[in-house]
C-alpha cells in the first residue's frame, strides 16, 4: 500500500518578518516545495476611497501619503496632478522643478528600502543597515523642507506647502556626492555576491507576456525587459525636459525577468534618478510656490485620470467631480496591488525560501494594496 | 584535572562535581561574553554602536537580558507534546555542554583526558540533532517543523566532511585524543598541523596545501553544524520566523541560545585544537623564559581562548557579511563539493604519508 501523504498548508503571515506588512500568504507545500500560493489581503484596509468622498480636495492629500507610505511624495504627486487636470490650472515652473526633485529623491529612498529589505530577507542584514543610513540623508532633506520624514502632505493642489530651505540645494548635492560611492559599495557587497546571485538569479522568472497580461508595471515589468516608464511614455509635469534612460532587465546573471533582474533594475534606476536631480537642481527658477493655489477648490463636473511613475510602478488616480467641494469618487490604481497578482505564477515549483526572495523582489507596500 | 582536584580535596564526589562545574562556568561566561561580542561586532560592522547603556560599552547587557529571560512566563502551547517540548532544550544544551568535557583549555585544565576525545566530541554533538528534532516536532508549529527538518538534514550531512577532515589529521598523528594532539603540536607555530605538523622533512612541506584545504572544509562544515550564516537556514528568521525554537519562550529559549553560543565556541575550539596547535603558544612560553613553571598553564589557557575567540569572531564576521543559502544549495555545497574534496584530500594525504 502506498504511503498516504498530504500537502501542508502554511499560513505565512499576517504576522511574519518577511511579508512586508500584514499580508497573509497561504502556501500549499509539499515538504519545502510550493504547490500554490494565494495572497490574502485586506488586513490594512482603511477605506481610503470612501473617506476621500467625504473630504474636500485638499483634505484628501494627507490620506494619499498613507497609501504607499514609503513613497508619499509620489502619491501626493499623482493626486495633485489629477486634480490639477480637473481644474485645468497652470503650475509655476519653480513648483514643477521642486516636485520633480522631491519625487526623484523619494524614488531613491523607496528603492533603497526595496533593495535593503530584499537583501535582508535573504539574510544580508548589513547592507540593509547601510542603505537605511543613506536613506536617512533623504529623509533629512525632506524634514528640512516640510518638517515631516515620512508622511509629508507636501504637494498641494497648484503648489507646495513650503518653499525649499535655503540649504536644500547644497545638501542635495552633498547627498549625491555621498550616494554614488555607496551604490558601488552596494554592488560589491550584495548585488554581485555569489550567494545573493544563487538565491535570486533564475528564481521567480516573470516572462514579458505574463507581465503584460497581468498589468504589471514599474520595476516588475521593466525587470522582464520592457522599457515602459510613465515618465517617458506619457510625460507628466516636466519630465520631458530631462535626459534619462529606462533600465530594463537583461538577464545579466540569469534569465530575463528573474528576481535578480528586478532587483538590479532598481539599482540602476537610482542612478537615473540621481541624473534627473542633477539636471534639475541647478535650474530651479525663482518664484512663489503658492501663487497658483486656488482660493476655493471646486472643480467643474467631469472626470480626470492622471498616472505617475511611482517607485513601485504606474500609480493612477481617477477622480470624478460632481461640481462640489469634495470629490464624488476617487479611484486609485495601486501598482503594488497589480504587481502582487503575479505572485501565484512566480512561486510555482519553487521552495519556501524562494517565496521570500520573490516577494521581496516584487516590493509591495500593503498600505497601497489594501488602501 | 579530576586527579588534581581529588588530591586537593580528598573527596571523590566533591571533586567530580567541581570538574563538572568548570565547563559550565566557562560556557556561561563565554555565552555572556559571546552574545555581547556578537552585538558589538555586528553593530560596528553596520555603523551602529550596539548596547551602550548597561556598564562600560554595554558589557552588562547580556546579564540584563538573562535576568529578563528568567522572569518571563514559560509558555507551552496547548497542542504541544509537553514531555518532548520540555526535554528538547535540555537535550540540546547538554549536547553542547558535554562536548566541553574533553576540550583541552590548557595542559592542566581539561575535564577528562579520554583517548577518543575528538570522536567523543563529534558523537556527543550529534545529540543536538535529536534535541532539535524534538523541539521542532513537539511544538506543533509548522515553522518549527520545517526548521527542524532542515536542521536535521543539514547537521547530519555536514558531519561527514567534518569527520573526514578530522580523520585526515588522525591518520597523520595517530591519535584521537585532543590532549595528545595539542601536545604533539608543541614548540613553535610551524609545528601546528596547518603548517604540516611537527614531523621534519619533505612530508611536512607536502602536507601544507592539503592542510589548508582541510582547514577550510572543516571550518565551513563546522559553521553549518552550528547553524551560522550563511548556513543558518534552520532558524532563518526571515523565512521560518525562528525555526525550531519559534514557540519557546523564557528560560527554555535562553537554553537554546546558550547552546548556540556554547557550540560556536566548541567548534572553534576543535578547529583550534586540530589545526592551530590547541593550547600551544606560537612563540614559546614566558614561563619557560623566566623559569616560572606555574605560568605555563595560564599562558596556555590564554592562547587557547584567544584562538577559539578568533574563530568565533570570524563566524560573526561571516554572519554579518554574507546572505543565506537556500536549503537545496546548502545540500549541494556539502554533497557535491565538500565531501568529494575532503575524500580526495584524505587519500592524497594518505599517499604522502606512505611515501
Amino acid at each position: 500500500m502506498p504511503l498516504k501523504t498530504e500537502t501542508m498548508i502554511l499560513n505565512m503571515g499576517p504576522q511574519h518578518p518577511s511579508t512586508h506588512g500584514v499580508l497573509r500568504l497561504e502556501l500549499d507545500i509539499e515538504g519545502e516545495l510550493i504547490l500554490s500560493v494565494k495572497p490574502h489581503i485586506g488586513y490594512l484596509h482603511r477605506c481610503f476611497e470612501k473617506h476621500a468622498e467625504a473630504m474636500t480636495y485638499p483634505q484628501v492629500i494627507p490620506y494619499t501619503d498613507r497609501l504607499d507610505y514609503l513613497a508619499a511624495m509620489g502619491n501626493n504627486f499623482g493626486y495633485v496632478v489629477a486634480v490639477e487636470k480637473l481644474l485645468g490650472i497652470q503650475i509655476p515652473e519653480r513648483v514643477e522643478y521642486i516636485r520633480v526633485i522631491m519625487a526623484e529623491l523619494q524614488r531613491i529612498a523607496s528603492h533603497l528600502v526595496a533593495i535593503a529589505t530584499n537583501g535582508a530577507d535573504i539574510g544580508a542584514l548589513t547592507p540593509f543597515l547601510y542603505l537605511f543610513r543613506d536613506r536617512e540623508y533623504i529623509l533629512s532633506l525632506f524634514e528640512m523642507t516640510c518638517g515631516a520624514r515620512m508622511l509629508y502632505n507636501y504637494m498641494w493642489i497648484g503648489g507646495l506647502s513650503h518653499d525649499i530651505h535655503p540649504d536644500f540645494v547644497r545638501k542635495t548635492k552633498e547627498f549625491i556626492n555621498h550616494f554614488r560611492p555607496t551604490v558601488v559599495e552596494l554592488n560589491n557587497l550584495l548585488t554581485f555576491n555569489k550567494i545573493f546571485i544563487e538565491r535570486t538569479a533564475n528564481i521567480g522568472i516573470l516572462p514579458i507576456d505574463t507581465a503584460i497580461n497581468f498589468g504589471a508595471s514599474g520595476p516588475v515589468l521593466r525587470g522582464s525587459g520592457l522599457p515602459f516608464d510613465v515618465r517617458k511614455e506619457d510625460p507628466y509635469s516636466i519630465y520631458n525636459r530631462f535626459d534619462f534612460e529606462i533600465p530594463t532587465g537583461i538577464g545579466l546573471v540569469g534569465t530575463v525577468g528573474d528576481c535578480w533582474d528586478r532587483y538590479y533594475v532598481r539599482v540602476l534606476e537610482m542612478e537615473q534618478s540621481v541624473r534627473i536631480i542633477e539636471q534639475a537642481i541647478d535650474n530651479i527658477p525663482e518664484g512663489n510656490v503658492q501663487s497658483a493655489i486656488p482660493k476655493r477648490i471646486k472643480p467643474p463636473k467631469g472626470t480626470a485620470y492622471a498616472r505617475v511613475e511611482n517607485p513601485r510602478g504606474e500609480l493612477g488616480f481617477f477622480i470624478i467631480s460632481d461640481g462640489n467641494l469634495n470629490p464624488f469618487r476617487v479611484k486609485v490604481r495601486a501598482p503594488s496591488f497589480v504587481n502582487l497578482e503575479v505572485m501565484g505564477e512566480l512561486c510555482k515549483g519553487h521552495l519556501v525560501a524562494d517565496v521570500i526572495a520573490i516577494l521581496g523582489s516584487l516590493d509591495i507596500v500593503l498600505g497601497e494594496i489594501d488602501r | 584535572m579530576y586527579q588534581f582536584l581529588y588530591d586537593l580535596i580528598g573527596n571523590e564526589i566533591l571533586a567530580g562535581l567541581l570538574v563538572a562545574v568548570v565547563p559550565l562556568t566557562i560556557i556561561l561566561v563565554f555565552a555572556l561574553f559571546g552574545i555581547w561580542l556578537e552585538r558589538k561586532v555586528s553593530a560596528h560592522m553596520q555603523d551602529r554602536l550596539g548596547p551602550m547603556r548597561t556598564g562600560w560599552h554595554g558589557w552588562l547587557q547580556t546579564v540584563a537580558d538573562l535576568m529578563k529571560m528568567l522572569q518571563k512566563e514559560d509558555i507551552v502551547a496547548t497542542d504541544a507534546d509537553k514531555t518532548l517540548y520540555n526535554i528538547a532544550p535540555v537535550l540540546v544544551f547538554s549536547g553542547s555542554f558535554a562536548a566541553y568535557a574533553v576540550i583541552p583549555f590548557s595542559s592542566k585544565l581539561l575535564g577528562s583526558e579520554v583517548e577518543i576525545g575528538i570522536f567523543y566530541v563529534l558523537a556527543i554533538s550529534s545529540l543536538v540533532v535529536a534535541g532539535i528534532l524534538m523541539a521542532g516536532w513537539s511544538a506543533n508549529n509548522k515553522y518549527s517543523l520545517l526548521g527542524a527538518m532542515r536542521a536535521a538534514a543539514q547537521i547530519i550531512s555536514y558531519e561527514i566532511p567534518t569527520i573526514i577532515v578530522v580523520l585526515t589529521i588522525v591518520m597523520i598523528t595517530g591519535t584521537l585524543s585532543l590532549y595528545k594532539l595539542s601536545e604533539l603540536q608543541s614548540g613553535y607555530f610551524w609545528n601546528w598541523m596547518i603548517f604540516g605538523g611537527p614531523g621534519p622533512g619533505l612530508h611536512k612541506f607536502l602536507f601544507i596545501p592539503f592542510m589548508f584545504i582541510g582547514f577550510i572544509i572543516l571550518y565551513i562544515s563546522t559553521l553549518a553544524e552550528v547553524n551560522r550564516t550563511p548556513f543558518d537556514i534552520p532558524e532563518a528568521e526571515s523565512e521560518l520566523v525562528a525555526g525550531y525554537h519559534t514557540e519557546y519562550s523564557g528560560m527554555k529559549f535562553a537554553m537554546f541560545f546558550l547552546a548556540e553560543y556554547a557550540n560556536m565556541f566548541a567548534v572553534s575550539a576543535i578547529v583550534a585544537a586540530v589545526f592551530f596547535g590547541g593550547y600551544q603558544s606560537p612563540f614559546g612560553y614566558l614561563g619557560n623564559a623566566f623559569n616560572l613553571p606555574w605560568l605555563i598553564p595560564i599562558e596556555q589557557f590564554f592562547w587557547f581562548t584567544a584562538k577559539g575567540l578568533f574563530f568565533v569572531f570570524v563566524q560573526m564576521w561571516l554572519r554579518w557579511t554574507l546572505p543565506r543559502l537556500r536549503v537545496d544549495q546548502l545540500m549541494a555545497v556539502c554533497w557535491k563539493y565538500l565531501i568529494p574534496i575532503s575524500f580526495v584530500n584524505l587519500i592524497v594525504v594518505g599517499l604522502i604519508s606512505v611515501l
